[in-house]
């Protein structure tokens, strides 16, 4: 139905086109009158009135529209005496009804959820129809108000321009819908999930099972309940083990990336820079779920090989294997944000060090480094932030059990892991089991945007030091 | 200690200095080469798959069907005594579970591969053909080189007899290596023998596009606002605030952002390339609109300035001045970001991609897989045959990669033009 609308808007919108060109040059003809614009700009204004408006409608109400017809679907089967305790079942015998309604529903259908299903299609009915006459009526109202001032001889240039300019910052807003979205979805499912689960107990709590948390009805819970719930949601070894990996990974990728940024902006000839440069930065490139499976069935089986000869136990899923790999995975970002910061330290600081007598490498210790220390900081910050939000690698090669530890041949697990751990397969509606992932992905959030306000702004610091 | 020892100390230090960042440089190479040749080393031999010669004969008397009948009536008829006849000669077996055994040598699909070759030529009846019978996945991996044969017998997946078997096959020269168009072809399957990464590929593709299209009109004409048209203020400011943020959330919150928003408040289907393109564009949004911006600041301004002399229009001068020149970089910028999206696995596990999908989508809005996801199913598989697919993925997947990355660099050394 939407595809026939659009086409149909489309047509018609490029028939104006040509409609809006050749009746103002016969305006301008015929009343001898010079135009405002160029014929071909009333022909876009034309187009513009008539398609942005509709389109801009079906697309809410396609947006809208099957919420709004569940919410009533579901409140008239319950007046028909449908019973249902939570949203699960509601949904469920939504499915069932909609599935009716698409005859492709083998089960027992009783009289409410055949009148139920009688409802579906008519409402179906109802907004299907009212949503072709809404377009009509705007397509109308809106080719009406054009015309006329396309008659009245308008700039046209101007307007269509004032249109685009509308659609241009339109779409430059939709940056922050993504944000408003992602915020408002967190804080949703967060907030219900909090209004369980005291956020002293989430924050503090020092064990994290939330496969024990079974909650039939989560608005009564019993003091006794609520003290093992509070047991399978603490927070603490989730972002330990977080810190944990992504410390050793840190201690991979610092020393690596920044001798190799020192070594590209220092030492190397334009030749080497020109080939290494884009080979480290392969390592970027290739995708995260790759480094998985390399640390998951090649590091870790090596690591437990090792472990074994030297007569150490060491768990085929250690965070030691995680973070190597991990810290792999960083290098590149740790190099080429500290290649540039050295880049961007002045020469005349190293001209005066080479002056009183220092070698190179004093002068890159003592002078360079110290004077790029802010953008370091910075882009090693940078470095953590994607180091925590990574998660392919650790949900492959780290481990799923929570352990407080800080053995790097153990397992452990982390924030990311959780969530996806939490949200793989079917989820329940409703349990703070789910709505954890969403806490946790909350933290997850703030977490990197403070690391990244943090590091944003070492670096600004630092280029407007040297500017 | 003297001048002299002090200098030649200086010197070492200057000399280890300079060796600690030629070898970072070099282990971060090394790196590179020993992922590249562990997967290429794994997954080479995914492309070829062992088959069995196996000489079918058709006999009236085990088939329902005369010569000559129609393609509906062979689909519909019943070739499994054909083919329990057919396998088990391939080997004198004495008992029933002998023969159990030597079926086991084949796919579960040996039926459907000789029924197939009875659709190709509906004239066999009565006839002997020799067909070329894909073998099961234990026998595959033990031709391949990958099954050690030297441990017990209970530890291994193959028995003494089938062992027999194999080597006699062998030295008949029975077993052969034929291109694996399974792989390309068949959707995800239990048996490894037979999956494929076909769906995984459509998926893959379908979400790609529809990133595509959803991501680059709506980042270039954002990235010409914020660049040409914004006036300096608060808005404007919030709004580069927010890009330059979104850049750098982790693509698991875009997970959780699609979950909430698109399946259960809109309720779009789940584990749909429709889904992940939206969630992909998303994500790759800001990613793109930063080097957009960039290629659109690299324009000199006398370009600008140049068109308004002549009396164009803002609006003009920039879409007919400014965008077409800045066009290269902006493409490249937006290879490169699909080239992220294409092997982001994150946020399409939560919405669901990650369920088993036989079938290859035919449309967006059919439930599949994509390659990553493909790539993260089969590594938690525990058969053996499931590491040589994994890899092969991979080595698909980083092909693609390779591809568009070279297409965004060649875009912008031949097309774009250096203002100095």
């Amino acid at each position: 139905m939407n595809f026939v609308l659009i086409f149909l808007i489309t047509i018609f919108s490029l028939s104006l086109f040509f409609y809006g060109r050749s009746k103002t040059k016969s305006i301008s003809v015929e009343k001898n009158i010079k135009l405002n614009a160029l014929p071909k700009f009333y022909g876009y204004y034309l187009v513009l009135w008539c398609s942005i408006p509709s389109l801009v409608f079906l697309l809410i109400w396609t947006l809208f529209e099957p919420v709004i017809i569940k919410s009533i679907i579901i409140e008239t089967a319950a007046n028909q005496g449908a019973i249902f305790n939570d949203k699960n079942e509601a949904n469920l015998i939504y499915e069932k009804i909609k599935a009716i309604y698409a005859g492709t529903y083998f089960g027992d259908i009783d009289t409410i959820l055949k009148e139920s299903a009688l409802s579906y299609a008519k409402f179906i009915n109802l907004f299907t129809n009212s949503k072709i006459v809404l377009i009509f009526g705007i397509v109308i109202a809106s080719v009406i108000y054009s015309l006329k001032k396309i008659k009245n001889n308008n700039k046209a240039r101007d307007d269509v321009e004032v249109i685009l300019k509308g659609l241009l910052f339109a779409s430059s807003l939709i940056a922050i819908l993504t944000t408003l979205g992602i915020i408002f979805s967190l804080l949703f499912e967060s907030i219900k999930f909090f209004s369980v689960i005291n956020i002293f107990d989430y924050l503090f709590g020092t064990n994290w099972s939330p496969q024990r948390a079974f909650v039939r009805d989560a608005s009564a819970i019993t003091a006794e309940e609520y003290e093992e719930l509070k047991d399978a949601f603490g927070f603490i070894p989730l972002i330990a083990g977080t810190s944990f990996i992504a410390f050793i990974a840190m201690l991979v990728a610092v020393p690596v990336g920044l001798f190799s940024g020192i070594y590209m902006a220092e030492y190397a000839s334009l030749k080497v820079r020109r080939i290494s440069k884009p080979i480290i930065e392969i390592l970027a490139g290739i995708p995260t779920v790759v480094y998985g499976f390399f640390a998951a069935l090649t590091v870790g089986p090596f690591f437990r090989q090792i472990g074994e000869n030297l007569g150490l136990t060491v768990s085929s899923e250690s965070a030691l294997a995680a973070g190597l790999i991990m810290g792999i995975m960083i290098i590149p970002y740790v190099s080429s944000l500290s290649d540039d910061v050295i880049n961007s330290v002045p020469q005349s600081l190293r001209d005066g060090s080479y002056a009183v007598g220092a070698t190179k490498s004093e002068t890159i210790k003592k002078v360079v480094i110290p004077a790029a220390l802010p953008g370091i900081i910075g882009s090693v910050l940078l470095a953590v932030s994607r180091a925590i939000g990574e998660t392919m690698i650790v949900v492959m090669a780290a481990g799923l059990a929570a352990n407080l530890t800080i053995n790097p041949l153990e397992s452990t697990t982390t924030i990311t892991t959780q969530i996806v751990m939490i949200l793989v397969g079917d989820q329940e509606f409703d349990s703070p089991k789910t709505q954890s992932a969403f806490a946790l992905g909350l933290t997850l959030f703030i977490a990197t945007l403070v690391l990244n306000y943090i590091a944003q702004r070492a670096v600004k610091k630092y280029r407007e030091k040297y500017d | 200690m003297t001048k002299e020892e002090r200098l030649k100390k200086r010197h070492s230090a200057e000399k280890r200095f300079r060796f600690y960042g030629l070898a970072s440089i070099f282990l971060a190479l090394l790196f590179v080469l020993i992922l590249v040749h562990n997967i290429f080393s794994k997954g080479s031999s995914a492309f070829m798959k062992t088959a069995i010669n196996v000489e079918v004969f058709f006999d009236q008397e085990l088939l329902e069907i005369k010569n000559g009948a129609s393609d509906d009536e062979i689909l519909e008829a019943d070739f499994f005594d054909i083919t329990i006849e057919s396998l088990i000669k391939v080997y004198p077996a004495k008992n029933v579970e002998e023969e159990d055994a030597l079926i086991e040598l084949f796919t579960t699909d040996a039926e459907i591969e000789i029924k197939r070759a009875f659709l190709e030529n509906n004239n066999l009846i009565g006839k002997k053909i020799n067909l070329e019978i894909t073998a099961s996945d234990d026998i595959d991996q033990l031709h391949k080189g990958n099954y050690p044969r030297d441990i017990p017998e209970d530890r291994r997946r193959i028995s003494d007899f089938q062992l027999v078997i194999y080597d006699n096959l062998v030295e008949n020269q029975k077993i052969v290596k034929n291109f694996n168009n399974y792989f390309f072809k068949n959707g995800d399957s239990r048996d490894p023998e037979l999956a494929g990464i076909g769906g995984a590929l459509i998926g893959s593709f379908y979400s790609i596009i529809i990133c595509l299209l959803l991501a680059f009109p709506v980042a270039v004409l954002a990235s010409i606002y914020l660049e040409e048209f914004a006036p300096k203020n608060k808005i404007t400011d919030f709004i580069e605030i927010n890009i330059n943020n979104l850049a750098a959330v982790p693509s698991i919150v875009y997970g959780l952002l699609a979950l909430q928003i698109l399946l259960a408040t809109i309720q779009l289907p789940r584990s749909t390339p429709l889904v992940a393109g939206i969630t992909l564009a998303l994500m790759t949004l800001p990613r793109i609109i930063i080097p957009c911006r960039a290629s659109l600041k690299a324009v000199p301004p006398s370009i600008r300035e140049g068109a308004l002399a002549v009396g164009a229009s803002k609006f003009q001068s920039v879409f007919h001045h400014v965008v077409p020149l800045a066009l290269p970089g902006t493409l490249s910028g937006t290879i490169i970001g699909l080239a992220q999206a294409l092997g982001e696995t994150a946020p399409l596990i939560l919405i669901g991609m990650v369920a088993f999908v036989v079938d290859i989508p035919s449309t967006p809005i059919d439930p599949s897989s994509s390659l990553p996801v493909q790539v993260y199913l089969w590594s938690e598989s525990a058969e053996r045959g499931f590491v040589e697919k994994t890899s092969a993925t991979i080595m698909m997947l980083l092909s693609f990669l390779i591809v568009m990355n070279f297409l965004a660099v060649y875009l912008r050394q031949k097309f774009e033009k250096r203002w100095n």
